[in-house]
């Protein structure tokens, strides 16, 4: 029976490790002392009228929906939690379109007061659904000094926030020994000598995948397309379901040691060899092409969930976005770029990344009305 | 004794209404009817469509062949552990699970490391047949899903089986031995008639675990192969088609129900009261030359099966570009970002376990109630509800919980009250069989001499019934720690789990994202182990292994 007992006891030490998770977030230890200053002391009656909280509660708390992608610096955060006397949470999905699902299905019951992540590969559906309240920005980053090119929504409900561009990237080991040199359009990636090296992503599972495919609809035409896709098959193209699989199953230049050696991914990837790199290394291993039409520009934007009860403070949210603070955090936490010209990139970026001149453009409207159609005319062209 | 024995079912069946029905039910009405006027128009889609007729025959098909190999590769590892007592078996059937806890994208980079074009088998074999490709290429393939799913659902065949099998009365084989039957013929005519029930339960789960099969199927077969399940996650999560999304849902859950309902009839038929045995009495070590090279290649070939991946996985974990290495792990704590969303590897796996600990308690609970209800009393027709769970897609579940359980999302219980609905059909399905062959006679007996009813069943029915709610409960928390598909949808970032921690990795390029994935695969497998073995020597009172 002995025995019994030290069971038992391990299971209550289980159940009470469980128990953690109901500790807010800010509690999580990080390496900064100021983590003890921040619980908000409950002492503090006139910061919030009773009647406008949700809950009678003395912290405010304010819920972000957003993909996996997203991060943000622990200070960036903590400046906006205090200046603002509250506790923000996240609710992440896997990717931008299964969050913007999310809240399209929970839209009579909102889970969250903000949605960030919404790109212009699915604003079109984020538009039709009705989920979003109209904003200005009324911030020290005014719309005015965003370039035109991000601002694609008139009617005000999606502001734009990052943008980065989804580019082939390839293993300069490969291409070195080889003597081999990178494929400079997309047109090229037909050719014989690149046969049975490249990996892309699914479009109907990955919002890179379907990034890609809309930059060959856009260089090959609607008559087109498909027949670059055929050709792509018959030239040996893998097709994975997702990012992950494609970078570190697939491709010979990550860490994951695939067999080929040329990717769809991101032009700022080989800068995040750069920075993740262990052992450090001086410079990446892998290269981005960005060649005249051969990437695809994904424009990121947050708006304000229809029936949040916090609409006060996510006016602040997106004014916070796009501010310097953190628009500057952006480059070495998500990997894409400000939409803020002022906001400063740092070294390793400007050394590694590089901007596509001419990235292949589709409009926000024209890929709303095809997408699904797209991707089944892309299903049935290529994975049948 | 009549009150509880009567209304045992009215618990179970209440979770289920609460935690599964309603939430399911929910979210099939939105998707039928997203105007509040019934709309059946994407069954027809269905069946006029090519691809999806293609798709439920894909998913009928693969799991039929899967759960075949599966039994054919793991029978002789059941015999081997309920017949031979051995060093160190406790441990290695508690390792053998360890496959069932792993996700898809971890379990894919093993794969890789091993029989990728560019992995262990393949580079030896250039080596040695001197060539300059890889001649074993089955990434993307049929083989690599049939693959995959024999490395998750061996150690189900094992365990269940092998749990059974364990118990049963080698003597009754000896008498038919002496009488003149072969070994083959004792094995048909004796054996395999008392094993059916296990061996039925076992097949079940495996066909249902398959027959739903998400990962396997989308990471490593790859887009060109569609089940109903990879289907119903495309119209909910990429193409946000809820009316095709449910009516897949129904039919899949139409079919899991088809399936239980035919298992319980053949179940029915086949279960008869028998004598277990402790398995001092029917365990030996092998003696002669010809058992013990059995045992030793029967293990020898499971070890590689499913060990050899994980090994392959840990290597990595221990490697970078520059050789040896401990950074992955010494750098797990480290949060090179700065970010806010950085998930410190010991809350995760706090987490974790956290998580599997209230879900093994509610399974166990829940379980252990509505294997009585259906298998004690009368009411046999429940059998296939308790079973249902197994058939719903984790997202459509997921989706269930969002909408149809609001009050509910945002804490953390959701998480292992939506493990449990995965996990109880497990507990459910362990103790059946042992549960059916205790002699009612037993327990009149006892009650005659007058135990109470709480004694009978510490004494009478928790001994023989003891080591399958060890198996169920094994299984129960090793769901919990592995399941991600609707753990993804309902967790917030407050509550990551290990196999979240390790996906949250492999979202960035870069070597040491690389690295600490496979760093904390190692910790997760490394922590699974420690539990299974403290599960597994757990023992119910003196009367011995069951």
């Amino acid at each position: 029976m002995k025995k019994s007992l030290l069971f038992t006891l391990l299971v209550s030490a289980m159940i009470a490790s469980a128990c953690a998770p109901t500790v807010p977030p800010a509690s999580i230890p990080t390496s900064a002392p100021v983590v003890s200053v921040l619980p908000t002391p409950p002492s503090s009656p006139l910061a919030q009228p009773e009647s406008v909280l949700p809950t009678p509660s003395a912290a405010r708390t304010f819920t972000v929906l957003t993909h996996e992608a997203f991060a943000l610096s622990d200070d960036v955060l903590k400046k906006f939690e205090t200046d603002n006397n509250i506790t923000v949470n996240f609710i992440k999905e896997s990717d931008a379109g299964p969050a913007l699902n999310r809240a399209i299905l929970t839209k009579d019951n909102p889970e969250a007061d903000v949605i960030f992540g919404i790109d212009n590969t699915l604003m079109g559906r984020a538009l039709d659904a009705g989920i979003l309240d109209p904003y200005k920005p009324s911030a020290l980053a005014a719309l005015s000094t965003i370039s035109t090119e991000f601002q694609l929504d008139p009617s005000g409900q999606l502001t734009p926030i990052d943008y980065g561009d989804v580019c082939l990237n390839y293993d300069k080991n490969y291409f070195a020994q080889k003597k081999l040199s990178p494929p400079q359009s997309l047109i090229d990636l037909t050719k014989p000598e690149y046969k049975n090296l490249l990996v892309v992503e699914n479009p109907a599972g990955s919002s890179t995948g379907l990034a890609f495919m809309l930059a060959t609809v856009s260089v090959f035409g609607e008559e087109g397309w498909l027949k670059f896709w055929q050709q792509l098959k018959a030239n040996g193209v893998k097709i994975d379901e997702d990012w992950n699989t494609a970078y570190y199953t697939d491709f010979s230049g990550s860490s994951g040691q695939g067999p080929r050696p040329i990717v769809v991914s991101y032009a700022s990837s080989p800068p995040a060899e750069v920075v993740f790199a262990n052992p450090p290394i001086d410079q990446p291993p892998t290269a981005a092409i960005v060649a005249p039409k051969t990437c695809f520009r994904q424009i990121e934007f947050a708006g304000i969930l229809k029936g949040t009860q916090n609409r006060d403070l996510a006016e602040k949210w997106i004014d916070f976005m796009l501010g310097l603070d953190y628009q500057q955090d952006i480059p070495l936490q998500q990997y894409v770029y400000p939409v803020n010209p002022q906001a400063k990139l740092p070294d390793v970026f400007v050394k590694w990344s590089v901007i596509a001149d001419q990235p292949a453009n589709l409009a926000p409207d024209v890929i709303a009305q095809n997408r699904d159609q797209w991707i089944q005319q892309w299903t049935d062209a290529v994975l049948k | 004794m009549s009150f509880p024995r009567r209304f045992l079912f009215i618990v179970p069946l209440a979770f289920l209404a609460i935690f599964f029905f309603y939430p399911l039910a929910t979210i099939i009405a939105r998707g039928l009817a997203p105007d509040g006027v019934i709309d059946l128009s994407s069954f027809g889609t269905i069946v006029g469509s090519p691809f999806y007729l293609q798709t439920v025959w894909f998913t009928f098909w693969q799991a039929i062949v899967s759960t075949l190999l599966t039994l054919v590769f793991a029978l002789p590892a059941a015999f081997v552990f309920a017949r031979f007592r051995f060093r160190g078996k406790a441990i290695i059937r508690a390792l053998t699970t360890i496959p069932f806890v792993l996700p898809t994208v971890v379990v894919a980079a093993a794969f890789s490391a091993l029989i990728g074009p560019r992995g262990w088998i393949n580079e030896a074999l250039k080596a040695i047949l001197q060539l300059d490709y890889a001649p074993i290429d089955i990434q993307n393939t049929i083989w690599i899903i049939l693959l995959a799913h024999i490395f998750y659902n061996f150690t189900i065949v094992l365990r269940i089986v092998g749990g059974f099998w364990a118990n049963l009365d080698p003597q009754i084989e000896a008498a038919a031995r002496v009488l003149g039957a072969n070994r083959w013929r004792t094995f048909r005519e004796v054996t395999l008639p008392l094993l059916t029930p296990a061996l039925l339960a076992a097949a079940l789960l495996v066909f249902i675990f398959d027959f739903t099969s998400f990962g396997v199927v989308l990471i490593l077969g790859g887009p060109q192969f569609n089940t109903i399940e990879t289907a119903i996650y495309r119209n909910t999560q990429i193409t946000l088609n809820l009316p095709l999304a449910t009516a897949l849902t129904i039919v899949q859950l139409i079919c899991t129900f088809i399936f239980i309902s035919i298992y319980t009839r053949l179940q029915g038929r086949a279960s008869r009261p028998i004598e277990l045995r402790p398995q001092q009495l029917t365990q030996r070590p092998p003696v002669t030359r010809r058992e013990k090279f059995f045992a030793v290649s029967v293990i020898g070939a499971m070890l590689l099966l499913l060990f050899a991946p994980l090994i392959a996985l840990i290597a990595k974990s221990f490697v970078n570009d520059a050789g040896f290495t401990l950074d992955n792990f010494t750098n797990l704590a480290a949060n090179p970002r700065g970010s806010v969303l950085f998930v410190p590897p010991l809350t995760a796996m706090s987490n974790s376990l956290g998580f599997a600990s209230v879900t093994m308690l509610i399974t166990l609970i829940v379980g252990v109630l509505a294997a009585y209800s259906s298998s004690i009393t009368k009411r046999k027709f429940l059998e296939p509800i308790w079973m249902l769970p197994l058939g719903a897609s984790a997202v459509t579940l997921g989706f269930g919980f969002l909408i149809g359980l609001p009050s509910l999302r945002s804490t953390w219980l959701i998480i292992p009250l939506a493990h449990s609905l995965v996990a109880f059909p497990f507990v459910v399905r362990s103790i059946t069989p042992a549960l059916r062959s205790i002699r009612a006679n037993l327990r009149e007996a006892a009650a005659i001499m007058g135990a109470n009813p709480m004694r009978v069943w510490r004494e009478i029915d928790l001994p023989i019934i003891g080591r399958a709610l060890l198996v169920g409960g094994a299984f129960a928390f090793s769901v919990s720690i592995g399941e991600f598909g609707a753990t993804a949808m309902i967790s917030r970032s407050e509550t990551p789990t290990l196999p979240y921690a390790i996906y949250r990795y492999l979202t960035l390029p870069g070597s040491l994202n690389f690295g600490q994935s496979m760093a904390m695969s190692t910790l997760l497998i490394i922590v699974v182990s420690i539990a299974l073995i403290t599960i597994e020597r757990f023992r119910f009172g003196e009367v011995g292994e069951f």
